[in-house]
């Protein structure tokens, strides 16, 4: 997910007037923030408003007083009473239920984006019919759409006062509907591109060469999305097991049984239980970073044999 | 397994790329379809292979009509411009991969897969991954995985555009000598005239969805039958509605003023190795150039500013 | 993000078996189009259809009365602060992180992209145990009267958080690919770093950065697990207009928060064409 490093330039001996870059030729592999003005790679300088170390100050600044700092104290907070206290807070009965309920609930709607989402792009990027491009542009719903909003939409359509006469109100179908609603665009924007990208040219020579059309697309075709499903399932999953807004309204919030993880973290935290708080949220953020890392890996792996 | 084409017509949308072709390959040859881009050959040559169908006409392989035959039942081997290969397959499994879609065995596949990749030269090569191989080697791989499954016909894409000189120039021999040993019935699709000429027994020059004409490379070159065949197989002057072969054009040491001869200043000596190609300017003003060989050019001592005697062709003609 | 699927000629592998495919293709496009409807379409079709259900006037109260009011605005009082701050620092990261030499790259890598790995119930947590009462800062905060949780500093903050990594994440590859021969021109041309920055690099990664500015207004506007926890969620002080809907369903005033769902779904509609209108023209922006 992090960014390759630069290469050093050799244009910092390109130094002409204005801010000074204290000199010759950067040593490469050099050490992290030089004395002075450190400029910003190519061309010697390029600042962000500003000039190179009030950018830089700045931007650390912003980023402590709103990312380190908290995510500090959530892992002082967890870590607080040591091992023990952490393991009693995720172990007691309630928490338990609802990181199973969320884990198992998040593998299985993950499991139906694959596929789903799989089918959504081949539809987009291989077929035509009127209204392509509304439905197209629809897919990204769930992105721009609050998740409260979201759990509201669906309590129209499935729940009391359904038209369809479903109601899944307080049940674990609903955690799994606004699951797939606030999950639906990862697989699908993460297979697209690359789908739209594939050389036809492969699919025509398996073809030639005497596949038919389903060995074409599991032999062809799949192996060369496989990397960019598995990159859209990371982000599905990571996004699954922290949503809040959308389950909050339809599912009821049962605990043992409709209530997932982030739910029972805000009743912690309302019953001013913080460090039980703290350790179920360290618990549910490593197990989206973990996923979310060796998923990403294992796409990178395998995008390397097809590139 | 001889191969016709009759009648056929295909459109994209508004664009006629093919108009009423017809075509005969004979069993075992080797055929170039030549022409500039957009003249359909391509076109033509997918659906041979039926990756394509035409709106009108039939398609017949040894006999057997299959214009409605799927390009996967038809037996033919295809090899793309840019190669199509599978990237996440190991060269092995590429060339393999005609047979195991039709379940043979895996001894036999075993031994078919390296009996090719012998006969492409890239034994040892079996377990790397397309993008560690060159283009050259990209492409012998691709030829090696169309005739796996012993297709009855081999259809090639201008199957040596995409790599640089020296590396076209092996592979056209190869291909050449590929063909004497296998002696499948072959068409490859190119533009470029030299490669046709070189390679194929047979060259069909097409343009604009039609073909101009079809016969040896001598006889193209020798009887063209009318201009754009005649300027396209082979270098020309255009001198007003004629067109002369530079080679033809005679240059005489400047005290020979016969007649039928012209006077020409010359413009510029360019030595391409062998040849040597000589720019003129006639007396009206008009530009040509003649092909001379770098004896003759001594001889002559050929140089800027000169002024000296040519004797030009009779000009072509053509049936109407 | 938004990918718009291009048309295709109709390139099909077997001519022969056209009717065959043809009917799979019609299966597979109903299969899809059936999914989407019935997850997306429908539901959102449905919530048209019930705000309105009780007439318009009940719609208009509902709209015009003072504590929707208010959270409209302070909603958008919340994307006022936060999406200008996570633009200029979302550019400022991108530059480092695709023009800066330094160590712990990877660092800055994850912390922009940590927002979507975690839950917002976690961010308004881990803002709690820094900013509130008993946080780090608790004492000295309230020894100088700054209220930040349960006050609208917090909630910028929760909203700044979750809608950190748009503007750079967009605007990173735009750079990468922008490349920095023109910058470097600019240098030997004698441009200073500012200079630089306005006339070359700005106009170039202009719509990768519009691009970020509507996701990063969409999610700030949209927020609501994390601006939950840090807002108290007191009436007509710390209501958004997300926990507003939340606020009004729980008061079974249905049609209140059907309303002030359907303004947030017509602004995420709105985010929606602006997404679309810009791919295409960051699209061709790339091309040329």
């Amino acid at each position: 997910m992090s960014p390759p490093l630069n290469d050093p330039t050799p244009a910092e001996a390109l130094a002409g007037a204005g801010a000074a870059e204290t000199g010759a030729s950067s040593a490469r592999g050099g050490s992290g923030l030089k004395p002075g003005r450190p400029g910003f790679g190519a061309g010697g300088r390029l600042g962000a408003v500003g000039a190179g170390v009030l950018g830089r100050g700045a931007i650390g600044i912003y980023l402590s007083v709103l990312v380190l700092l908290p995510i500090a104290a959530l892992l002082a907070k967890a870590g607080h009473g040591g091992t023990a206290a952490f393991w009693r807070e995720i172990s007691t009965p309630q928490a338990v239920a609802a990181i199973k309920l969320t884990l198992i609930a998040s593998v299985i709607v993950v499991a139906i984006n694959a596929l789903f989402g799989t089918l959504i792009a081949w539809v987009m990027v291989r077929d035509e019919f009127p209204g392509k491009r509304i439905v197209n542009a629809l897919i990204d719903l769930p992105f721009a759409l609050p998740t409260i909003v979201a759990g509201v939409v669906l309590l129209a359509l499935y729940g009391k006062n359904s038209p369809l006469g479903i109601d899944i109100t307080f049940t674990r179908a609903a955690v799994g509907m606004a699951l797939l609603f606030v999950t639906l665009p990862f697989v699908v924007r993460s297979v697209q591109p690359v789908l739209l990208e594939l050389d036809r040219s492969m699919e025509e020579a398996a073809s030639s060469l005497g596949a038919s059309q389903f060995t074409v697309f599991r032999r062809i075709v799949l192996p060369n999305l496989a990397p960019a499903i598995v990159s859209g399932i990371a982000l599905s999953f990571a996004r699954a097991v922290g949503e809040f807004g959308s389950i909050v309204l339809i599912s009821g919030n049962l605990p043992f049984k409709t209530e997932v993880g982030s739910v029972y973290i805000f009743s912690q935290i309302q019953d001013e239980n913080l460090p039980g708080a703290a350790a179920v949220s360290v618990l549910l953020l490593v197990s989206a970073l973990v996923a979310l890392g060796a998923l990403t890996l294992a796409s990178r792996r395998w995008s390397r044999h097809v590139r | 397994m001889a191969i016709e084409a009759h009648d056929v017509t295909k459109r994209f949308g508004d664009f006629l790329a093919l108009d009423d072709v017809c075509v005969r390959v004979g069993d075992g040859a080797l055929t170039a379809l030549l022409g500039p881009s957009g003249s359909g050959k391509s076109t033509l040559l997918r659906i041979i292979a039926g990756l394509e169908t035409p709106d009108s006409g039939r398609v017949l392989i040894g006999e057997q009509d299959v214009t409605d035959t799927p390009a996967r039942t038809r037996g033919v081997g295809f090899v793309f411009q840019h190669y199509a290969p599978f990237k996440h397959m190991t060269v092995y499994d590429n060339v393999a991969f005609g047979l195991t879609v039709r379940r043979r065995p895996k001894a036999e596949v075993r031994e078919r897969v390296h009996e090719l990749l012998s006969l492409v030269r890239l034994d040892g090569l079996a377990e790397r991954y397309p993008a560690q191989l060159s283009g050259g080697q990209r492409q012998r791989m691709a030829l090696a995985r169309a005739l796996a499954p012993r297709p009855e016909v081999l259809l090639l894409d201008e199957p040596f555009g995409a790599l640089d000189a020296q590396v076209r120039g092996e592979l056209r021999e190869w291909l050449r000598r590929l063909h004497e040993e296998i002696h499948v019935t072959t068409i490859f699709v190119t533009h470029d005239q030299e490669e046709a000429m070189e390679v194929a027994e047979q060259i069909v020059v097409m343009n604009g969805g039609c073909i101009e004409q079809a016969g040896s490379p001598r006889e193209l070159y020798e009887s063209p039958r009318n201009e754009f065949v005649m300027s396209f197989v082979g270098p020309v002057n255009q001198l007003g509605d004629e067109l002369l072969r530079p080679h033809d054009i005679q240059i005489l040491p400047s005290e020979d003023a016969a007649p039928g001869t012209i006077e020409a200043l010359v413009r510029r000596v360019v030595h391409l190795g062998f040849e040597v190609r000589v720019e003129l300017t006639l007396p009206d003003g008009r530009d040509i150039w003649a092909q001379v060989t770098r004896e003759r050019t001594q001889e002559l001592e050929l140089e800027e500013g000169q002024i000296l005697t040519v004797r030009l062709p009779a000009p072509r003609t053509f049936a109407a | 993000m938004s990918a718009n699927a291009q048309a295709h000629p109709d390139a099909q592998a077997h001519p022969g078996a056209r009717r065959a495919t043809g009917g799979r293709r019609l299966i597979l496009r109903c299969v899809a189009l059936g999914y989407l409807a019935l997850l997306l379409l429908l539901p959102v079709t449905m919530i048209f259809y019930r705000t309105f259900e009780h007439g318009l006037g009940a719609v208009w109260s509902a709209a015009t009365a003072p504590n929707a009011v208010h959270a409209f605005w302070l909603s958008i009082e919340l994307v006022a602060i936060a999406v200008p701050l996570n633009t200029i620092f979302g550019i400022g990261i991108a530059l480092l992180l695709e023009r800066g030499r330094f160590r712990g790259k990877a660092l800055l890598g994850l912390l922009i992209d940590l927002p979507f790995a975690i839950s917002p119930i976690v961010v308004g947590l881990a803002l709690v145990l820094v900013y509130g009462r008993t946080g780090w800062f608790g004492d000295w905060l309230a020894t100088h009267g700054i209220e930040v949780i349960f006050s609208v500093p917090g909630m910028v903050l929760a909203t700044a958080f979750v809608s950190l990594p748009f503007v750079a994440r967009e605007t990173i590859p735009v750079l990468r690919e922008l490349g920095t021969d023109a910058e470097q021109a600019a240098a030997t041309l004698g441009a200073n770093s500012w200079q630089t920055f306005r006339r070359i690099t700005l106009p170039a990664i202009r719509w990768g950065v519009v691009y970020g500015v509507v996701l990063t207004t969409a999610r700030a506007l949209g927020e609501f697990g994390a601006v939950s926890v840090v807002s108290g969620r007191i009436e007509g002080k710390t209501l958004s207009l997300p926990l507003y809907v939340q606020d009004r369903f729980e008061n079974f005033d249905t049609t209140g928060a059907y309303t002030a769902a359907v303004v947030l779904a017509l602004l995420a509609l709105a985010t929606l064409l602006a997404m679309n209108l810009l791919t295409r023209r960051t699209r061709k922006a790339g091309a040329a």
